[in-house]
């Protein structure tokens, strides 16, 4: 297994794509899981959804967020990743519900392009949002072609819609009846999206980017309140009902380390000086 | 009769040891080993054996060290355990072998654990390896699922007898609960490492980073193996599920552990996982896990206090263990029970509320029930708090195992011998048994593997 980088191509500022070489989780990858890398002795594992697979190899898209994935969008064709452990997590449920809405943002955009895929084959009418800070941002937009309908917005105007993606999601409910959403990016619009979804009484599957360290229901760090059951995101997600979801308690958990992050974050810049490869 | 004490073993000074990860316990010298092996009575039927889960020729390891003949005890050491060097450290003795020699109606028992180490270190030391040429190659193929000590157990003995071993581990290194979770300072590392090596040397094909049950699935080693074992561990942490469960600061001992002994968080920045540590750090429960998770803080700078809802009597860890973090400064605060997590307004741990105890009748353990005293309502104030209560089989490969019968916990249902309800499938260790001891999953391994021998021969 030698996990090499077959391709890497740089999307956005700070947002990278690339393929791996892997046959196994290639081979067994369905839509809705990830992986975990370790780029080296003493690495962070970084847990990355998987985002498409071709043959021998998979896709993960990365946002440059702090140490770890600073030095993963470093890393070129031709490198090697140390470890790649995969797939893990449930796959998404997907079937025939009928009007499905999918709501990409940001790197979400990345993990909602196999579900869209799914969907399609199981003959649902898929619309989809992609939403971005600005233009930008909103990455691999010709991937929805087969999409019944594609919309964009972005925060500051420069490409679609002016709008945040839960409000133009609320217009489109009202203009039409939708069986199933899925809405993946920031946590902030996952949670906005809920409860515009609860609102209206329709179920919407969201994917949680809880802090992980094993990834296979070992430690309980993942852990999220799920209408008052404990879940732990790696294997009992990583989706789960939006609405259901403690959403408080979830977002206070991701800030867990923002003091050891930036320790990191500023003693790798020192040591590497300007991050030109972003 | 006139019986002399036990000679002990060489221990680091407890201030000097709750400082750093190294060992604490830096066993016996040569002159030791051989002056406890003296004390040894030879006894033609030594209730020793019969204290040891696999059975060990005790008087006969102990008997060659008297003798001096170190390679000859080791030789019949790796009879019975192939590894001699991780039992001689953490197996139970008090329990086990030592709770059963016959010296302990007149005095101390043999420190049987500690020779065995000392014949094992002794052997690594000297680069002394059995021969490992398996007799006859066998055309037939073993899949071993989960790489902790079960599955060790299993691969080694398999592949001795000349079968073809596939490891597969979702880690990206083996040794399961003996890398993540026991800590450094009672077993190093590299000793792991060496059995590894070891196993590869044998022939043994280890793939690390495999999730199986989603990488690979279970019809599909059904298809390619001619027998599978399933030795994956318990696995998964329970929480009291108390409120504030979720606050940050609260962690499993497994989170705890393995953030610092698999991933290093104790050498942050130098290595990238981070641990919160804090100024007092409160460790619930009262096992070997609570002693590990507590002995660890407390080497990493903090205030270290354990809170049990028993009292010390009733405590499952090895008094060892107990006696080692007392020494080391761990506080311990008895018959009290937390009921309810405190956090500030980011979400972060400052307290725990809890509730005194008192002792009532027997339960089903047989140990004394604690029962809340009414209105006994405490605060302690910790920015920390690890939970050690205990595991829950994992499902990660369970739940993928269609027609793999389980008993009423979760846990794999097996026979004496790991036979489950698939024919071709077998289990041990922890996922049968439920947390247990290493040397439990390594017997368990062993006694797989020779029904996977007779089966397949
Ligand atoms: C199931 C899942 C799928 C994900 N998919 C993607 C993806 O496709 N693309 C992508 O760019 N990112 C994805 N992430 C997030 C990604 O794992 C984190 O951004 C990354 O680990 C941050 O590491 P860092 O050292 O660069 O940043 P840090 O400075 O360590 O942290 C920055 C932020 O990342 C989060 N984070 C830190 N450590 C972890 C960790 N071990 N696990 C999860 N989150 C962490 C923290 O909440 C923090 O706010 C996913 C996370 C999960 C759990
Ligand atoms: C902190 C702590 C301290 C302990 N101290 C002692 C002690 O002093 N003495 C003692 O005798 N016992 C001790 N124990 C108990 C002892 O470690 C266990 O009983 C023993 O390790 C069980 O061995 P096992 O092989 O069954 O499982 P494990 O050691 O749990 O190993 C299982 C392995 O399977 C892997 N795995 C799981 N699922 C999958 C999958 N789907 N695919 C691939 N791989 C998988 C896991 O990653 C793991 O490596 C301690 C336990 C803990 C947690
Ligand atoms: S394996 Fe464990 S129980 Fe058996 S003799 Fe050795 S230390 Fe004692
Ligand atoms: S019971 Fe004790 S004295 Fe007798 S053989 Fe065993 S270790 Fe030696
Ligand atoms: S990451 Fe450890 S249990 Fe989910």
């Amino acid at each position: 297994m030698k996990n090499k980088i077959l391709e890497k191509r740089k999307l956005a500022y700070g947002v990278h794509e690339f393929w791996i070489e892997n046959p196994i989780v290639s081979k067994n990858a369905k839509a809705g899981q990830f992986v975990i890398f370790r780029l080296y002795e003493n690495g962070e594992r970084i847990p990355l959804t998987i985002s498409a697979v071709n043959k021998d190899s998979f896709r993960v898209i990365v946002k440059a967020i702090g140490k770890s994935t600073y030095e993963l969008c470093r890393l070129n064709k031709g490198d090697f990743i140390l470890d790649v452990v995969g797939p893990l997590g449930m796959p998404s449920e997907v079937k025939y519900y009928g009007n499905a809405l999918v709501i990409g943002g940001g790197v979400g955009i990345a993990a909602i392009t196999p579900i869209v895929k799914e969907l399609i084959k199981e003959k649902n009418n898929v619309d989809v949002i992609l939403g971005g800070r600005s233009k930008e941002y909103i990455i691999l937009e010709n991937e929805f072609k087969n999409a019944n309908n594609l919309y964009i917005v972005t925060d500051d105007g420069s490409l679609g819609e002016k709008a945040y993606p839960h409000q133009f999601m609320e217009k489109m409910i009202q203009e039409k009846n939708y069986d199933i959403i899925w809405a993946i990016g920031p946590s902030k619009m996952m949670k906005a999206c809920s409860e515009v979804a609860k609102k209206h009484d329709i179920k919407i599957w969201v994917s949680l980017n809880s802090i992980m360290v094993d990834g296979t229901g070992m430690c309980g760090g993942c852990r999220v309140r799920i209408g008052n059951k404990l879940k732990y995101t790696c294997v009992d997600g990583p989706e789960f009902d939006g609405r259901l979801v403690d959403w408080e308690s979830f977002e206070k958990r991701l800030n867990q380390y923002r003091k050891e992050e930036k320790i990191a974050l500023s003693k790798y810049l020192q040591e590497v000086g300007e991050p030109t490869w972003l | 009769m006139a019986v002399k004490q036990r000679l002990k073993t060489i221990e680091r000074n407890p201030n000097e040891r709750n400082k750093d990860f190294n060992e604490v316990n830096l066993g016996y010298t040569q002159e030791l080993a051989i002056e406890e092996a003296k004390r040894c009575l030879q006894c033609p039927n030594p209730t020793c054996v019969q204290g040891c889960p696999v059975g060990i020729d005790i008087p006969g390891f102990i008997k060659k060290i008297a003798e001096k003949d170190f390679e000859g005890s080791y030789k019949v050491l790796k009879k019975y355990n192939s590894l001699p060097a991780i039992c001689g450290r953490v197996c139970p003795q008090e329990i086990q072998c030592e709770g059963s020699c016959v010296l302990n109606k007149v005095g101390q028992p043999i420190s049987i654990g500690a020779l065995e180490r000392f014949i094992a270190d002794w052997a690594i030391n000297n680069n002394i390896e059995e021969d490992i040429i398996p007799e006859k190659r066998i055309n037939k193929k073993i899949a071993i699922i989960g790489a902790g000590p079960a599955g060790l157990t299993t691969a080694s003995e398999l592949s001795k007898a000349g079968f073809s071993v596939d490891m597969y581990e979702v880690f990206h290194d083996v040794g399961g609960v003996l890398i993540y979770g026991i800590p450094e300072f009672r077993l190093p590392k590299s000793i792991v490492k060496k059995e590894a090596q070891l196993l590869k040397k044998l022939g043994v094909n280890i793939f690390t980073n495999i999730p199986v049950g989603l990488a690979i699935h279970p019809k599909e080693l059904l298809e390619k193996y001619d027998a599978i074992f399933i030795g994956v561990g318990a696995g998964t942490p329970k929480f009291m599920d108390i409120e504030g469960t979720e606050l940050n600061g609260v962690y499993s001992a497994n989170e705890f552990l393995t953030r610092i002994n698999l991933m290093k968080a104790y050498k942050f920045p130098q290595s990238d996982t981070p641990v919160k540590i804090g100024e007092k750090i409160v460790v619930i429960g009262g096992g070997n896990t609570a002693m590990d998770a507590a002995r660890s803080a407390l080497r990493l700078g903090a205030n270290v206090t354990i809170v049990y809802r028993r009292s010390e009597n009733e405590m499952p860890a090895r008094k060892e263990e107990i006696k080692h973090a007392k020494e080391e400064g761990v506080k311990f605060q008895t018959l009290t029970q937390p009921v309810r997590y405190i956090g500030d307004e980011n979400g972060n741990l400052i307290g725990i509320e809890c509730i005194k105890m008192e002792l009532g009748e027997p339960d089903e353990s047989g140990r004394r029930k604690p029962i809340p005293i009414p209105n006994s309502n405490f605060i302690i104030e910790a920015s920390v708090a690890i939970e050690a209560i205990g595991t829950n089989p994992n499902k990660l490969l369970l739940s993928q195992f269609d027609g793999l019968e389980l008993n009423k916990w979760g846990y794999i249902k097996a026979d004496e011998f790991g036979r489950t309800s698939i024919e071709k499938v077998f289990a041990g260790g922890d996922i049968v048994t439920g947390s247990a001891t290493v040397i439990l999953a390594m017997g368990a391994g062993k006694k797989a593997a020779s029904v996977i021998k007779q089966a397949l021969y």
